[in-house]
């Protein structure tokens, strides 16, 4: 049976890589990833192998430590926990629990994490081979750490499978996770200034930790390198009594999951709130942009890059604060912009077959363009003013906002009118309605990123002319040049906008009905 | 495949309001003669833009086909439907009926043939056919992060309506179709039933005088489908027409006054349901049409006792 779950899972990942040659490129740029990292990593630990014993005995424990927080963490906030074996599938096949469990963590291997995690751990026993019972001791620990984590992460989506069912918990988690992602660079930043700092606070760490569950897997193999062996053998209990534990809890839940389904209710309630419905005016390019509107508050697809926003601003001032020159901050008000306009370029994709409604209802094109991309224009003009305007003012460079306003207004026009072509006339790859922004999409992935690199470079062509102004201004130092590229974008982006508000329409009356049949073979 | 018009078999050309059997002719078997006769029809009526009066069918279909890749999806199909009939179209899975509905309703550009709604060419003039038709396709997500009101309201504003007829509209949808207590709810979190219910009344809002309703109940509770059967009942009592696809044969026997049985994309027979199901019941009569059908030995193992 063991064998069988193994085979199961081994044909589910092949048959991953059996999809169209666009879906091929997707999953191997993303193995490619996963290799360079795990590259990375297995150098690092083959390096330690001549640092001194408590640097490398640090770095092993928290490290192993890290990862299996990580095993636990991201399944449970990124809803992308692999169901593919989903003990609820196996509910009617009458499995023994001990084999089902077994083949379960086994299987846990098979897939990019599971196969990065074993080969990191097994590069530790190298890391070890300083003597024979370190290396023996490392290739125990190895064996037991990475058995830990793959169980560790099957507690976590099994006990919190019923309320990761629950659409309110995948929507908010899905949100919340996009932001340490985002500030990953600043956080990593930190930790290795706090690591230069503090060398020793982090060796005196890595010593505690390595008495606790999550460490003491991983530090039998410096244990044995230093000569502790009564210490190896109480940390070894500690990592075996873990590992039993996880397994026993592990059994419990899946006993109770496999004869309780996951149930997610919701209360009812009551209406009488149009909200924007009423407060927009009542003509069909007034719903879209409430609707659109809604969206970008209650789908997390939508919501998440609405989060992304905040959050840019921390972004280029850590570098500032880090180098001392301000210039970086002044790509803020652009940046943000060319985001928020080409955030509503997969608008269509987005919307799957309930685009179904507005074919049915024969919303005229133009009408359908004018709504989404008001909806976006709402919250985005404001939002790209006050950065520009912000970033002008942290940077203490006054003569560069009129230009810098310019730059920022005719992306966001030109960007938000090149957007409504895109969307009316092609369909990219998108995570379907109610499902994390980070799952993998189903669709062309090939057509995916020739639309986005495309549309990109037409961007910056159309948004040319205020940058050539804007580097006018800087090389020149010209004040006058600034206020005619605030007169220059504003109008350009309104010109373009507008073009691209009514040649998006058209297309969309034209293609409207083969628009919606390649939605429908993404869903 | 151009002139799959009038090599196909039969649509049972009917006039609303002529209640007098049409006999056997293109119901018995759908063979030569009735085929030729029926051919003839349709290809008279083929060129000619449908003429302005009481007879104009409310959906006429004329040689409609469509091929996804190699497989041929509708292979020429002719249907009319009447003005206030309660039409069924029953199939196997597969059989081409959502493909169908779906190009008689401007979701789906047809590779061949034409569709008229009470005149108006689909293809053609598609904003004035969808304006007299309410849709529920199948299998579509709606916009399901707003609340039941706010998808109906949507569905209103979206044909540019008024803002005080939508609003006294889906109150009074809301009510008749037993959601009051849901309004305010995100239809994600809406039941399978209430959700058909939701894009039922996103479909009526507008008043059509032609309804397509694509497996309207499909997952629907025994109270809800009622509820569904009378608002149709009323609906086509006054004067509107409503075309339903499914394949609980005992619902579309009991519910529709015509029906057509299709079988890989094409009419295998058409008419008033009374004479399409000749005397047996429509289930019998499909099963005998569409071939196939019960097959009892072959499993004595499974006998427990």
């Amino acid at each position: 049976m063991v064998a069988h779950l193994l085979s199961l899972k081994w044909r589910l990942l092949l048959n991953g890589f059996r999809r169209s040659p666009g879906q091929l490129v997707g999953i191997i740029i993303g193995s490619l990833y996963a290799l360079g990292v795990v590259a990375v990593l297995v150098f690092a630990l083959f390096i330690l192998r001549w640092a001194p014993l408590d640097v490398a005995a640090a770095a092993v424990t928290l490290g192993g430590a890290a990862a299996m927080l990580g095993w636990s963490l991201v399944p449970l906030v990124a809803s992308a926990a692999d169901l593919t074996l989903d003990p609820a599938r196996f509910t009617t096949s009458a499995i023994p629990a001990r084999e089902l469990l077994a083949g379960l963590a086994l299987a846990g291997f098979i897939g990019l994490p599971g196969i990065a995690t074993a080969m990191v751990s097994l590069a530790t026993v190298f890391t070890w081979s300083r003597s024979f019972a370190a290396a023996f001791g490392a290739l125990v620990g190895a064996a037991m750490g990475a058995l830990t984590c793959v169980v560790l992460s099957k507690v976590v989506t099994t006990a919190t499978a019923s309320l990761a069912s629950s659409r309110r918990f995948k929507d908010i988690s899905s949100i919340v996770f996009i932001v340490p992602l985002m500030l990953l660079g600043p956080i990593f930043a930190g930790v290795v200034s706090g690591v230069s700092e503090s060398a020793s606070f982090l060796i005196d760490l890595s010593e505690v930790v390595s008495w606790t569950p999550l460490g003491a897997a991983w530090s039998l193999g410096a244990d044995l390198a230093a000569g502790n062996l009564l210490a190896s053998l109480a940390k070894f209990l500690v990592a075996a009594l873990t590992l039993a534990v996880l397994f026993g809890a592990w059994h419990f839940l899946l006993q109770r999951a496999l004869v309780t389904p996951p149930y997610a209710g919701s209360t009812a309630r009551k209406g009488g709130r149009l909200g924007l419905f009423r407060a927009l005016p009542a003509h069909p390019a007034g719903a879209v942009a409430a609707r659109a509107l809604y969206y970008w508050l209650r789908d997390p697809r939508y919501a998440g890059s609405l989060v992304v926003v905040p959050l840019l601003p921390v972004l280029l001032i850590f570098p500032v604060g880090q180098s001392g020159t301000s210039a970086p901050l002044l790509v803020l008000g652009p940046l943000t912009a060319f985001l928020l306009a080409w955030s509503i370029s997969a608008d269509v994709s987005y919307d799957s077959t309930a685009f179904a409604l507005h074919l049915a209802s024969g919303v005229r094109g133009v009408h359908d363009r004018l709504g989404r991309a008001l909806a976006c224009l709402s919250f985005a003009l404001p939002v790209t003013l006050i950065f520009t305007v912000g970033s002008v003012a942290m940077a203490a460079q006054w003569e560069l906002l009129p230009g810098m306003l310019g730059l920022a207004i005719g992306v966001l026009l030109s960007g938000l009118g090149l957007s409504s072509v895109v969307s009316a006339r092609y369909t990219v790859a998108v995570p379907l309605p109610g499902e994390s922004p980070f799952k993998k999409p189903p669709g062309n992935v090939a057509q995916t990123i020739a639309v986005q690199l495309i549309g990109m470079l037409v961007l910056t062509l159309l948004v040319l002319p205020e940058a050539a102004i804007l580097v006018w201004q800087l090389v020149s130092g010209t004040g006058v040049a600034g206020w005619i590229n605030l007169l220059l974008g504003t109008v350009l982006g309104s010109v373009l906008f507008v073009v691209g508000i009514s040649l998006g329409g058209r297309w969309l009356d034209a293609r409207g009905p083969e628009l919606f049949a390649e939605l429908s073979a993404n869903r | 495949m151009t002139d799959q018009g009038s090599a196909f078999p039969p649509h049972s050309a009917q006039p609303s309001g002529d209640p007098a059997p049409q006999g056997p002719r293109q119901i018995g078997a759908p063979q030569a003669d009735a085929r030729r006769g029926d051919a003839r029809q349709g290809d008279a009526r083929l060129p000619e833009p449908l003429p302005e009066n009481a007879h104009v069918p409310a959906l006429a279909l004329r040689g409609v086909a469509k091929r996804f890749g190699g497989k041929i999806a509708v292979d020429g199909i002719s249907l009319d439907v009447p003005v206030g009939s309660f039409y069924g179209v029953v199939g196997p899975n597969g059989a081409g009926k959502t493909t169908t509905l779906s190009m008689a309703t401007g979701l789906l550009r047809p590779d061949f043939g034409t569709a008229h709604v009470h005149g108006v060419d689909v293809w053609a003039h598609p904003l004035e056919a969808k304006r007299l038709m309410g849709i529920l396709p199948d299998g579509v997500r709606l916009f399901d992060r707003l609340s039941g009101e706010q998808l109906v309201t949507y569905a209103g504003l979206l044909r540019g309506m008024d803002r005080d007829v939508v609003r006294s509209r889906v109150a009074d949808l809301l009510a008749a179709l037993d959601l009051q207590q849901d309004a305010g709810t995100m239809v994600v979190d809406y039941s399978a039933g209430m959700t058909k219910k939701i894009a039922l009344a996103s479909a009526l809002i507008h008043a059509p005088k032609l309804l397509v309703l694509d497996e309207p109940f499909e997952s629907v509770d025994p109270i809800s489908a009622a509820n569904i059967r009378s608002i149709l009942d009323s609906y086509v009592a006054s004067g509107g027409t409503v075309i339903v696809s499914s394949h609980v044969m005992d619902l579309v026997q009991r519910m529709c006054d015509h029906v057509a049985i299709v079988a890989a994309g094409r009419v295998l027979a058409s008419g008033r349901t009374e004479e399409v199901r000749a005397g047996s019941s429509l289930e019998e009569r499909f099963v005998q049409l569409v071939g196939g059908g019960h097959r009892a030995g072959g499993l004595e193992w499974l006998r427990t006792s």
